[in-house]
């Protein structure tokens, strides 16, 4: 291939911070060839974002850069702001994480497109503004001529990335720099997005920088990609390499601790002990040589340089041994009884919300229907997985069956009570059976309160007595795998995975039958991820317990539980044992949502057929006749006209079908394997 | 880019919140300048009348409207009245009205503001109608037309009128305030967990807004101050023969340019002690509410 | 829609209403409006204060007077003074003074304030933030008495030194000047500069501190990013981008300076001599004059009420998040 585009030599940044001075990057050096994809993949804190915001000069003022970055042979270190700007979104431009938040809100998208063609003098702005149409069409916006007057917020998260990438190729870049582009977006929405930069690569032939910590989206996607940790690269190979023969124990750590949804069934997944480094004040030595299970004493007195394995296949490792990644599945499997006794019913519930509109006038122009006419149950010792998209309605669910009141219409039964019938007293006494552990444990733990004081909150709130309370806090602690010693400190001196497990050590002070987890592990790093996880599962099985596992990732879900919910626009579209779902889905948004899942494995990730959805998601204000998910159903697309009235007019009911207790409801519904 | 400003929680000693509190606070030097003046100047309100022999009262017969002198610091008035000991009089009343009322109206706006927030419906539409209310008649107004009603009581009254009327804003804060913690998932677990309401309100709700209530409670009393001491200007606050810094500046205000000691000492000593506690205040804010824009970045920009 | 616009306008009265019950019911009961007559020397005869007595309505219960009072006002009609003066011939021309400096002052103080306050930020710790930091800390510090005051007494010696009057500081304009209709607009004006400069001094502090604040919640946003990723060069993506995102809170902070307004007009009024509304109340509460004081008070509660109503619209017009 061609000269790089661009060529990062011994890259180092730091900012002043509180505690001392945090180097976030680390002497990095990197190249990218034209229309090449390199994939950089890190956990949170690894210095990758920070790297691609240097190199489009976007550092706030305070950081402190050293090394060089060229693009084209040029320098663009210490590059004034006038110039850089004649290069920042011509010939490099970027996509940032948040879509949500990277639009300025008073501007219409149109506008905001066109900007970017006008501000480099590419065109003049009426000639603008018809070119920035164009853009919103070829990014996949539907009615681009018209939705190109409206404002972002009018726009869904997918939506406004599209605009972000129609923005970022206007002025066809050289090089575009992704970072994280799909993180705050759903499965099926990442796929379509994904999809739209592969279309940006054709049109501009641009190289490609795309940053994630999630290693699948670069199996089908990157040629080459590197590992970054603690603001250094320690390992860096053609994508196949990198899968399939990872040296770094760090990397084959990363592949072991995900879980897949391509394979079947649980086991426990091999967690990487321990916490990234703090970046303020590093010592000498591998930064990973506390988490690595094969250090030796040169590991932590001397700092190790990237090295050559094979061919272009580098590695900062004394240990570097290239290997197939150890197996998904360690030591036993972890088996456990369900019975038949059912712990919670849900039977044809329904939760409306009202849509409020206008901030001077503010009134109620509707409701939405949040969750319309759910029924499942579970059953004692099981784990069921409810997953769905955002908007779907799966928290709803959740916090309806919390409240413990009577929903507006159906039942809620939880271990044989009927919900409606409760009274004060007996819904206090109900709620120590019923737990919950919510995802983001640092909103989830009262920040100003000690380890004991929370601990022992739901203890007190039931009247145990304070000598019992004295006894019981530690012992929760032991239970969740940390130190009695942690009770005095406070929430913030943990990490995101300790605070997890005291999260899950209230939940459990009462010793609950039931407990429903909202999303318990998304908002962790995979590495830590599959600590909690384990855990959780080991409970399960010594505590008896019934577990309700919402979430949106599959791979998680197949993991752990039994059965597995989908839920779609309010709706459970398709039920089932979880073997039986994931091998052979029959509802189309299933197969959708599964064929989106991207696989930490090139080869498969290649050859994968995936489904993509087109536009968005209706907006539950203005709910279709039939099947509600018919707009984006790619079955109702290809079915014969007469055929078709059948999905707009009736909507489809729970059917059973294939393997005992599948059910899905779709008039169509049909096997398809799309893993 | 948040990543590397958040770096991995480095473990912290139990008391270490304090004291970063405390070195935020001292790292901003007007603050600590204002917290001084603050301190110099209840010393000076409450210790000065013991360095000089004339009482706020008490009239010399041998200086009428004398300048500052050895004998009378800040001069005599029209009577002979001592003014460094009126001023340190009026001083002490202007700041105790104004130390009671911050303390006072940040409590009534704290107990309305969550209990309206938290349980909502008709009780939040009652409380909010009445905060609207107060909104629309200024209270200066209320109180001004009140002023009849304790003319000759005690200035006790006054405290409790400022205070019963100075809640609404910091109310209508609280209130937003504990609508969002109310969905906070630390409050959602306490209730799923059976804790009751009150103790929810108490225990999560308060704790988690008081650094903005004490913030509030600072800005209030720079408020009160001004407050009092404008309904004093026109006659309506504290009473002769009491006095306070807006009485003093009223009655200094017409002579001010041939006798300028019957007003400067009085009006610089005012605007001393309200920037004083607005920039203790402001100090604050940086220090103890983490989302303030200009804490972290400051030092870094350096 | 509608139903609901009619609603919020019924709300709307009902608060002025209850606002200006209030102010009477108060006034009502705390003012002793016969004491001056009963004090004066040699003591008025029986007769006389029975009869002012009737006048006044003093026998009747609170409720009843405001009934009374508030039917003449919804003909226009606001009753009269204690000394029998009709309320609303005085009215237009003291709402027209009040609302002169209202208006000034609220425009110099935003438009002011929101300047300072961009400058503040954008050059965030430098020598010119500080100056503005502390400026605008020292004005809302000084009550408006006592910034109306030494301006005042600037303005004298100002004078003094010129030989002239530079600057007018009492009344709003000066009695019996010749000249024509020019000469009177620019005495006029003269006459308006203290006192809209003490009424805008606070406000512009308060609007600059807002204006900082929000400048830079925005100057550290993702959407700048975006802005100068496209390549706009960094001053283009504060002003284009920034400022005008910025000034979305402004609308909200204006409805609370106003209320910061009309109490400091009450001063300024006072120390410059303009016959105002602010200035009538005060001559109200003193002359113990219910009718005055319940007149200013509804006066006050539609302003504020109209410019809550201002500020959402202004709102509406700055975000487009917000729709009717």
């Amino acid at each position: 291939m061609s000269e790089p585009v661009l060529t990062v030599t011994d890259l180092t940044v730091s900012f002043p911070t509180e505690q001392g001075r945090l180097t976030a990057v680390r002497a990095l050096s990197y190249h990218v060839k034209a229309g090449e994809v390199l994939g950089i993949a890190g956990e949170s804190g690894s210095g990758k974002s920070v790297s691609s915001m240097a190199v489009m000069g976007l550092l706030p003022a305070h950081a402190t850069i050293t090394g060089s970055i060229r693009f084209q042979g040029r320098e663009l270190l210490g590059l004034p702001d006038a110039e850089f700007s004649q290069i920042r979104g011509r010939r490099i431009s970027m996509i940032f994480q948040d879509p949500l938040s990277a639009l300025t809100p008073v501007y219409s998208v149109g506008d905001q497109v066109a900007e970017a063609l006008v501000v480099h003098g590419a065109l003049p702005a009426r000639a603008a503004r018809a070119r920035a149409v164009e853009l919103l069409d070829v990014v996949g916006i539907p009615d681009a001529a018209r939705r190109a007057r409206a404002f972002p917020h009018e726009f869904s998260g997918g939506m406004r990335q599209r605009v972000v990438i129609a923005m970022a190729i206007a002025n066809n870049p050289d090089l575009i720099i992704a970072d994280e582009p799909t993180t705050a977006l759903d499965v099926t929405v990442q796929a379509q997005v994904m999809q739209v930069l592969a279309t940006a690569r054709e049109v501009t032939g641009a190289g490609i920088v795309l940053i994630t910590h999630d290693l699948g989206v670069l199996a089908g996607f990157a040629d080459r990609v590197q590992v970054m940790y603690a603001g250094r690269i320690v390992e860096t190979a053609e994508v196949d390499d990198i899968f399939y023969r990872p040296a770094m124990p760090y990397t084959r750590g990363l592949l072991a601790a995900v879980p897949r949804v391509d394979t079947t069934r649980r086991g426990t997944l091999v967690p990487i002990e321990g916490q990234p480094p703090s970046l303020v004040g590093l010592g000498p030595g591998c930064p990973f040589a506390p988490r690595c299970p094969l250090v030796i004493e040169q590991c932590r007195s001397t700092e190790p340089d990237l090295a050559s394995v094979s061919g272009t296949h580098q590695c900062a490792c004394y240990r570097a041994a290239p290997a197939a990644p150890a197996p998904l599945v360690s030591g036993i499997e972890s088996y456990h009884n369900v019975s038949h006794s059912r712990v919670l019913v849900v039977e044809h519930l329904v939760r409306h919300y009202p849509v409020r509109k206008g901030t001077i006038l503010p009134r109620q122009v509707g409701t939405v229907p949040a969750v319309d006419d759910i029924s499942f149950e579970l059953r004692e010792q099981e784990t069921l997985g409810l997953v769905g998209e955002s908007g779907c309605g799966k928290t709803s669910t959740l916090m309806e069956i919390l409240n413990l009141t009577p929903p507006a219409q159906g039942r809620i039964e939880v271990l044989g009570i009927d919900v409606s019938t409760l009274d004060r007293r007996r819904r206090r006494h109900l709620r120590a059976d019923l737990q919950v552990v919510f995802q983001d444990p640092i909103a989830f733990l009262d920040p100003r309160l000690p380890v004991f004081d929370l601990l022992a909150e739901p203890l007190r709130a039931h009247r145990v007595p304070a000598a019992e309370i004295h006894q019981r806090v530690p012992e929760l602690l032991k239970l969740v795998g940390m130190s009695p010693e942690h009770a005095s400190r406070y929430p913030a001196e943990f990490s995101g995975g300790q605070r997890q497990r005291i999260g899950i050590a209230r939940a459990l002070a009462l010793e609950p039958k039931v407990l429903l987890l909202d999303e318990p592990v998304s908002a962790l790093d995979v590495s830590i991820q599959a600590g909690v996880l384990n855990l959780l599962e080991e409970l399960q099985g010594r505590l008896g317990l019934a577990l309700l596992f919402v979430a949106h990732d599959l791979a998680v879900v197949r993991h752990i539980a039994d059965r597995v919910a989908v839920m779609c626009l309010g709706k459970i579209v398709e039920v089932g044992p979880v073997d039986a779902v994931y091998t052979a889905p029959q509802h189309p948004y299933t197969q959708a949502l599964l064929s989106a899942i991207p696989i930490p494995d090139p080869a498969k990730e290649r050859a994968r057929e995936r489904i993509l959805l087109t536009g968005d998601l209706p907006s539950l204000a203005e709910m279709p006749s039939g099947c509600r998910f018919r707009a984006r159903c790619f079955r109702y697309a290809a079915l014969p006209v007469e055929l078709r009235s059948r999905c707009e007019q009736e909507e489809p009911a729970q059917q059973a079908r294939g393997a005992a207790g599948h059910e899905s409801a779709c008039h169509y519904a049909a096997a398809h394997a799309v893993l | 880019m948040t990543e590397t400003l958040r770096p991995v929680a480095p473990l912290m000693e139990r008391s270490s919140r304090g004291w970063m509190v405390v070195r935020r606070f001292l790292r901003r030097r007007l603050s600590v300048i204002g917290l001084v003046c603050v301190v110099l100047l209840y010393a000076l309100a409450f210790l000065g009348p013991l360095l000089t022999p004339w009482s706020y009262a008490e009239q010399d017969p041998t200086a009428y409207l004398a300048p500052p002198s050895a004998q009378h610091w800040f001069g005599t008035t029209q009577i002979g009245e001592d003014v460094f000991a009126q001023t340190l009089r009026g001083l002490q009343k202007s700041l105790t009205i104004g130390l009671l009322v911050g303390v006072i109206s940040t409590g009534i706006a704290a107990v309305v503001g969550t209990v309206a927030g938290y349980f909502g419906g008709w009780v939040d539409r009652i409380l909010m109608w009445v905060v609207d209310l107060l909104l629309v008649i200024p209270s200066f107004l209320i109180i001004a037309i009140l002023s009849p009603a304790f003319r000759g009581k005690t200035w006790l009254i006054l405290v409790i009128l400022l205070a019963a009327f100075s809640w609404m804003i910091t109310a209508r804060i609280v209130r937003g305030l504990t609508l969002s913690l109310r969905e906070r998932e630390f409050v959602l677990a306490a209730r799923f967990m059976g804790v009751s309401p009150w103790r929810i309100i108490a225990r999560h709700i308060v704790p988690n807004m008081a650094s903005i209530l004490i913030i509030d409670a600072t800005i209030t009393v720079g408020t009160a101050i001004l407050t009092e001491t404008g309904l004093s200007f026109l006659g309506f606050g504290v009473q002769p023969p009491d006095v306070s810094l807006g009485t003093l500046i009223a009655s200094g205000t017409n002579s001010a340019l041939t006798f300028p000691w019957l007003f400067l000492f009085s009006g610089g000593l005012l605007a001393l002690t309200v920037l004083s506690v607005n920039f203790v205040g402001d100090g604050l804010r940086d220090a103890l509410d983490p989302t303030s824009t200009h804490a972290g970045r400051r030092r870094s920009g350096e | 829609m509608t139903g609901f616009l009619a609603r919020r306008l019924v709300n709307y009265v009902l608060l002025c209403l209850v606002a200006t019950f209030l102010a009477f019911a108060l006034g009502s009961a705390t003012f002793s409006p016969l004491g001056q007559l009963q004090g004066r020397n040699p003591p008025p005869p029986a007769s006389v204060i029975a009869a002012k007595r009737a006048a006044l309505r003093l026998d009747e219960p609170i409720p009843a007077r405001f009934v009374a009072w508030m039917g003449g006002v919804v003909h226009g009609d606001f009753g009269s003074t204690i000394d029998g003066q009709p309320i609303t011939d005085e009215l237009a021309r003291r709402i027209g003074v009040s609302l002169r400096l209202f208006t000034l002052g609220a425009a110099v103080g935003i438009a002011a304030g929101v300047v300072l306050g961009v400058v503040s930020a954008i050059r965030q710790y430098r020598p010119s933030d500080y100056a503005a930091t502390l400026f605008s800390f020292l004005m809302l510090s000084t009550p408006t008495f006592l910034v109306g005051t030494l301006l005042k007494f600037g303005a004298l010696r100002l004078n003094e030194l010129t030989g002239t009057t530079v600057l007018s500081f009492t009344g709003e304009s000066s009695p019996g000047l010749p000249g024509g209709w020019w000469a009177h607009l620019g005495d006029r004006l003269a006459h308006l500069v203290l006192p809209t400069l003490a009424i805008a001094l606070a406000q512009i502090a308060l609007y600059s501190r807002y204006q900082r604040s929000a400048m830079l919640d925005v100057v550290g946003s993702d959407f700048l990013r975006t802005a100068q990723a496209k390549g706009l060069t960094r001053r283009r993506v504060l002003f284009k981008h920034g400022l005008r995102t910025a000034l979305i809170p402004m609308a909200t902070l204006f409805a609370f300076g106003f209320g910061l307004l009309i109490t400091s007009s009450v001063f300024t009024e006072r120390i410059f001599g303009w016959y105002g509304m602010g200035d009538w109340f005060v001559y109200g509460v003193t002359q113990n004059d219910t009718n005055i004081v319940a007149t200013v008070t509804l006066f006050v509660a539609v302003v504020v009420l109209v410019s809550g109503w201002l500020s959402d619209v202004l709102y509406a017009a700055l975000d487009p998040r917000i729709r009717l």
